[in-house]
């Protein structure tokens, strides 16, 4: 399994997918998060192994 | 996906651009990018003194670590806005901020709202009675207010605030629905200075919202992430979002939406109805019908083509 944390909520998705496919699959705004995995930032064709651990940092601010 | 300058595994994309970046080659590019549009909006030189706006958050961090790293002569001016929301969000940003600065080397001035006039923002608010509970209209006049009046005070030529596309594009969005004439009128990368007050620019008017997250990762950049507790379900987060769903489906969509708002601005014809002489205005020959280029207008050249085809 994968899991993607966006602030407080957590999303669980299959490994092997696409990361474009995992935001669309949790309902995510791809747009709207800059996704990171070990600290690095990783783009949306990046394939999820098991085990990995997704932070996304939302990046709408408001003010 | 590979990086597009080195070939090297990307992290960023940026679909409006058709472009992928590897962490140095984006690091490289941003403030690039930053000092064309500075030049681009004639927004300063290197020989004026620059005050930038600094709240803690991405944005004005960012935009302050881009002018340093581009060599002008950019101050911080931090306001303290007594905003605790539960998270002690002043506090935390004035932290962030004052770390920022001394691990940089840069100056940086800190007003305190409450110490200076004896009330903080959202006191100030409730004395007002403006704004429905929420403290933001009292914040955006005092904001405003201040950082004129320490721009003038201090003998700085410029005022540089972090606001990105996506800040514009909401903003742009909101007066459409309006039809905000006057405001309208008024947004743009560059506010020339009147009465004293200092010139008003926007150095990252051209980056999403994105981009600017991606650069202060990238730079390690340590700012406030909470949305400060008043900012939450406002008008302003709800542009965007709707922006971000129109994005998502055609890329581009906020950069055309801004960018072609300020090349119609620039060439004067937003709203400027052509007259029939400008346009010139010619008869096709064929139906008689008004077309603007002599000869055959364009449904008679398509059956005129039709019917050669057969
Ligand atoms: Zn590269």
């Amino acid at each position: 399994m994968v899991k993607l944390i966006l602030r407080n909520q957590e999303f669980e998705v299959k490994a092997g997918m696409a990361l474009l496919d995992a935001l669309k699959k949790s309902n995510i705004v791809p747009e709207a998060v800059i996704a990171t995995r070990n600290g690095e930032m990783i783009t949306e064709d990046e394939i999820l192994k098991d085990g990995d651990v997704i932070k996304l940092v939302a990046v709408i601010s408001g003010g | 996906m590979k990086c597009k300058k080195c070939g090297g595994k990307a992290s960023v994309n940026m679909r409006q651009h058709n472009m992928a970046l590897c962490k140095d080659d984006f690091l490289a590019w941003v403030p690039e990018q930053t000092e064309r549009f500075i030049k681009k909006y004639r927004m300063f030189t290197h020989e004026e003194k620059i005050l930038v706006a600094v709240s803690g958050g991405k944005d004005s961090l960012s935009l302050w670590d881009i002018l340093a790293r581009l060599g002008y002569q950019a101050d911080g001016l931090y306001l303290g806005l007594g905003i605790d929301g539960g998270i002690d969000y002043s506090h935390e940003s004035q932290r962030l901020t004052e770390k920022f600065a001394q691990d940089h080397n840069l100056k940086l001035h800190v007003v305190d709202v409450e110490k200076e006039y004896g009330h903080s923002i959202p006191v100030l608010a409730n004395i007002s009675h403006r704004g429905r509970g929420k403290p933001c209209a009292v914040c955006g006049l005092a904001k405003r207010h201040e950082m004129n009046r320490i721009a003038r005070d201090l003998g700085y030529d410029v005022l540089a605030t972090g606001h990105n596309l996506d800040d514009e594009a909401a903003v742009l969005f909101g007066n459409t629905l309006q039809w905000s004439s006057e405001y309208l009128i008024r947004q743009g990368p560059v506010l020339p200075s009147s009465d004293g007050l200092a010139r008003k620019v926007k150095p990252l008017c051209r980056f999403y919202e994105r981009e600017m997250t991606a650069y202060a990762l990238a730079r390690g950049i340590e700012y406030i992430y909470e949305e400060c507790p008043f900012a939450e379900g406002s008008k302003q987060i709800f542009y965007k979002e709707a922006l971000n769903q129109l994005e998502n489906v055609r890329p581009g969509t906020k950069m055309t939406f801004y960018v072609k708002f300020l090349d119609a601005k620039l060439k004067g014809d937003l709203f400027q109805e052509k007259t029939i002489e400008q346009v010139n205005l010619h008869a096709c020959p064929e139906c008689g019908q008004a077309t603007s280029a002599p000869g055959l207008c364009s449904f008679c050249r398509l059956i005129e083509k039709a019917r050669a085809e057969v």
